[in-house]
């Protein structure tokens, strides 16, 4: 199993400090680094008090769509005599990310410790964290620490000795990309296929088995220890003075054609530039960088001209025409086909549609062949206004945003790669006809 | 699926053992063995009281089958169906949504290999080229003569910074290039 590089000086090990050390993977190891104290904090305080500091901290959702996790927590209504669900989203599968994995292999009990706070916060009885089939190395630890967390009753009836039920289970998925989507995994630990529902309800009122359900990402959860123990003020401490709405630290996986792949933490708003010079150390030797998706797959594929000048928060990335997603960091280098990798990513999004709505199923499916021929050299000129169109009708219409995540490298590749695209199109005698019947006769 | 008769009956009234199996290596009329007796019967009886209901035990349980039994049979789907009270035709619904659940018998040693972008920029399709030529599978998804391998292509494993990572049944292999896979491969069965 690969070991995580050493901590760059420029990094900011929050969530990563103890990554590389076998021993911090134990109850006692975690505890002698400060593990569960945090949560016996919080079972002495009052329920809401906990979901006021998370708010206040700024805290937002790590899996991509960034919502701010305190509002979350907010929307559950404890004492309603319904049962209350926690869903811990660990089935980490956007191609490019592999941050929770590291979460799971190295901190087990971050993630144990982070759910069980949250569990009391929201009222949930029961939390079941949903990990992806392909974890085996991540099921395993997880699995361990919670058996040991029950073992010391850090777990069970009586939650380190406060009287109160923290119950956390883990559920193995059985390999599917859809069942990241917070109702498409509820359906999946409900023993269903895993399709995303139609919202509403949201998962607040009506989520797993009908009940009022949260759901966070792994990273999120594990962050959750460190800002009730140092306070949210320290957790806004982190970010740029001038964007308030970006806080705390950021893991980020990076990969693809880099001197040094690997995740890496940075407070929010670090420049983009310096995090892939310095920290990852650029491209491979001889090579320079042609393009990079910064948030996982599902988001646009941006330039370097628009990476150099990037700031690395949720507002950062969007201002520079892209997203901060779940912070999938892929690299290409000059080597690189773009519209063969383009193709790639289409035939992941076609494989992965769970084929509910037609926009999905048919528009993944056809993005795909076309792409793919273009890519043999047999593409049309007309084709790349019909992935355009496709794209278009592909493009907040359906239950889930899969068939968008799959628009989105298409547009942005063909926007801001368009001759390589033209390159492999070679004009038929017919069109070229068509559009100057002179070219034609010459 | 054969459609045959047994499977179907079998998740309606009468019990799996006085069934007959005509699927999979142990020949025609073999009588199908239940999974779920002793230890096993146990541990899914101290799932159950994990949820709520005993559909979301679904999961769990087919991958206890699937670790007895190699892959899931009609017969285990049936099987698994009267347990949780569901028909087998819910469950087979469920068995072929999720990739992981193999539905025919596949090599002792299973190989699944990412060929996704991140893995795919770094050589991905060459590791694929190798293994297909050391396993002698030839092709994807095939099993080899000797019944030891079978490979496939799989969608992003989650470990794009390891590349190119290969999973050999539950066993996790990172940063596997073409020139490690005979290494990779020596010693199995």
């Amino acid at each position: 199993m690969g070991f995580p590089h050493k901590i760059h000086e420029r990094e900011t090990p929050v969530l990563s400090r103890h990554f590389g050390e076998p021993e911090a993977r134990s109850l006692d190891g975690w505890r002698a680094r400060g593990g569960y104290k945090a949560l016996q904090q919080a079972l002495a305080m009052d329920p809401a008090a906990i979901t006021i500091v998370v708010k206040e901290s700024g805290l937002r959702g790590r899996g991509g769509a960034g919502f701010p996790t305190g509002v979350k927590w907010s929307f559950m209504k404890p004492g309603d005599g319904k049962p209350h669900y926690l869903c811990v989203n660990a089935d980490e599968s956007e191609p490019g990310t592999f941050k929770d994995r590291e979460i799971m292999r190295w901190t087990p009990h971050a993630l144990v410790e982070g759910s069980a706070i949250a569990a009391y916060a929201i009222g949930a009885e029961t939390t079941y964290v949903y990990i992806r089939g392909e974890f085996t190395e991540p099921l395993e630890q997880m699995n361990a620490a919670v058996k040991e967390a029950y073992a010391a009753g850090i777990l069970g009836p009586n939650a380190m000795g406060s009287g109160k039920r923290v119950d956390v289970h883990v559920h193995k998925g059985a390999g599917a990309y859809i069942c990241g989507e917070e109702t498409a995994l509820m359906n999946s630990l409900e023993g269903r296929r895993g399709n995303p529902r139609i919202k509403p309800p949201f998962p607040a009122v009506a989520g797993l088995f009908g009940k009022p359900t949260t759901i966070n990402n792994v990273e999120t959860l594990a962050a959750v220890p460190h800002i009730l123990t140092n306070g949210a003020d320290w957790y806004k401490g982190f970010g740029r003075k001038d964007n308030p709405k970006s806080t705390g630290t950021k893991l980020y996986s990076v990969c693809g054609n880099v001197r040094y792949p690997g995740n890496y933490e940075v407070p929010m708003g670090f420049p983009f530039k310096d995090f892939l010079y310095e920290l990852c150390g650029g491209p491979p030797r001889g090579r320079s960088f042609k393009a990079v998706i910064p948030g996982g797959s599902s988001v646009p594929i941006m330039t370097m001209e628009e990476a150099d000048g990037a700031l690395m928060d949720y507002e950062g990335f969007v201002a520079a025409g892209s997203m901060l997603g779940s912070g999938g960091v892929i690299l290409f280098d000059d080597q690189q086909c773009m519209v063969r990798q383009i193709a790639r990513l289409a035939r992941f999004y076609a494989h992965e549609s769970c084929a509910q709505c037609t926009q999905c199923r048919e528009g993944t499916a056809w993005t795909t062949k076309i792409l793919e021929r273009i890519r043999d050299g047999a593409g049309t000129p007309a084709d790349l206004d019909t992935l355009m169109d496709l794209a278009e009708q592909m493009t907040g219409k359906t239950i889930c945003v899969l068939s968008d995540s799959c628009a989105t490298p298409v547009v942005s590749g063909i926007t801001k790669f368009r001759s390589e695209f033209e390159a492999l199109i070679k004009p038929s005698r017919s069109t070229v006809a068509a559009a100057s019947p002179a070219a034609a006769l010459a | 699926m054969s459609g045959d008769g047994p499977a179907r009956e079998m998740g309606q009234k009468s019990s799996p053992s006085a069934l007959t199996a005509s699927h999979g290596d142990r020949g025609l009329d073999t009588p199908y063995e239940p999974v779920f007796v002793g230890a096993r019967r146990a541990e899914l009886d101290e799932l159950l009281t994990r949820y709520p209901t005993k559909m979301a035990a679904l999961l769990p349980a087919l991958w206890t089958v699937q670790e007895d039994r190699g892959w899931v049979s009609p017969e285990a789907m049936a099987e698994v169906a009267q347990l949780l009270s569901l028909t087998p035709a819910y469950v087979k619904g469920v068995v072929t949504f999720y990739t992981m659940y193999h539905q025919h018998p596949v090599g002792r040693h299973f190989v699944q290999v990412c060929t996704t972008t991140p893995c795919n920029v770094c050589g991905a399709e060459d590791v694929v080229k190798a293994l297909l030529q050391h396993t002698k599978c030839g092709e994807l998804g095939v099993t080899s003569d000797d019944g030891r391998f079978t490979v496939i292509e799989v969608e992003c494993l989650g470990a794009c910074g390891f590349a190119t990572p290969v999973m050999i049944n539950d066993r996790f292999v990172e940063g596997v290039t073409p020139e490690t896979v005979p290494q990779l491969l020596a010693g199995l069965g």
